[in-house]
């Protein structure tokens, strides 16, 4: 019944030069979203992948197992000191994100444009 | 059957059952919110109500009937004149815990669990929630109220 989520890996670069990895997510953030989610960003080198950005645009479904893979995915990175920001969150789960304290440990941008100056 | 109080439906309620298997509280969800839309409610209650609605039955769904596909949750929607309300009912115990608001910072250090925010979101987005243990152990529900004429935050 929940849609698979599909993952991707982009590289760009900040407006500072600094090299991002985009993990762009698709479909809903769910209990079986596990390897979409930390797989793909457990597959980033830590010692290269310094700035992370979360894609959400094209996430229609978020439920709590699914922020609780995000927050598992900010505490990996907060130990590898890497910074991690978000995008393309509806109003809705920009809310939910904001209730539950995910904006202390990641950033909360309405665009990817936002999202890479505000890195 | 209650006086109608939306344009063209017959009944206010209206009742789904789940099988207890993830995934099927999108069913609930998608319910909800149509009935929510019937209703006239505002597009970010409409959201509100999908999130509150979904936590409630995978509660159910996970901690209540314990994944058993034998047992079904049973989601019953009443619409009164100014609110909606939702029943989720399961065949478990009941939840003996109180919402708690989660703690980021205990989740990042490793002193809480990451899990555990359902109970939390629902409460927070809905005007009313109570969780009711069944008698006999079975039949317990959690009853969500969402008001009309709740003003924009």
């Amino acid at each position: 019944m929940q849609s698979e989520t599909k993952s991707r890996v982009e590289q760009l670069t900040s407006p500072a030069g600094h090299p991002v990895s985009v993990l762009r997510f698709e479909g809903d953030i769910a209990s079986t979203s596990k390897d979409a989610v930390l797989g793909s960003y457990q597959a980033l080198p830590k010692a290269t992948a310094k700035l992370i950005l979360l894609d959400f645009t094209k996430v229609d479904y978020i439920n709590s197992s699914g922020i609780a893979l995000v927050i598992q995915l900010l505490i990996e990175a907060s130990n590898s000191a890497q910074k991690v920001a978000a995008f393309g969150l509806s109003a809705h789960f920009t809310k939910v994100f904001t209730m539950v304290g995910i904006t202390k440990y990641a950033g909360l941008f309405p665009t990817q444009a936002e999202a890479l100056a505000g890195l | 059957m209650s006086e109608t109080t939306m344009k063209g439906i017959k009944s206010t309620t209206v009742e789904v059952r789940l099988p207890s298997r993830m995934g099927f509280e999108k069913v609930a969800m998608s319910t909800a919110a149509s009935v929510a839309k019937l209703m006239g409610f505002r597009e970010d209650r409409v959201e509100d109500l999908k999130t509150a609605v979904a936590e409630a039955c995978i509660n159910a769904i996970e901690h209540g009937n314990r994944l058993n596909e034998n047992l079904s949750v049973g989601v019953v929607l009443s619409a009164g004149k100014d609110s909606l309300e939702v029943k989720v009912i399961d065949d478990g115990k009941g939840m003996k815990d109180q919402p708690h608001k989660p703690d980021i910072d205990k989740k990042m250090h490793g002193e809480e669990d990451p899990r555990g925010m359902g109970m939390f979101l629902i409460q927070a987005l809905v005007d009313e929630a109570e969780w009711v243990a069944g008698s006999e152990g079975k039949s317990s529900y959690v009853r969500l109220v969402i008001r009309l004429d709740k003003e924009a935050a």
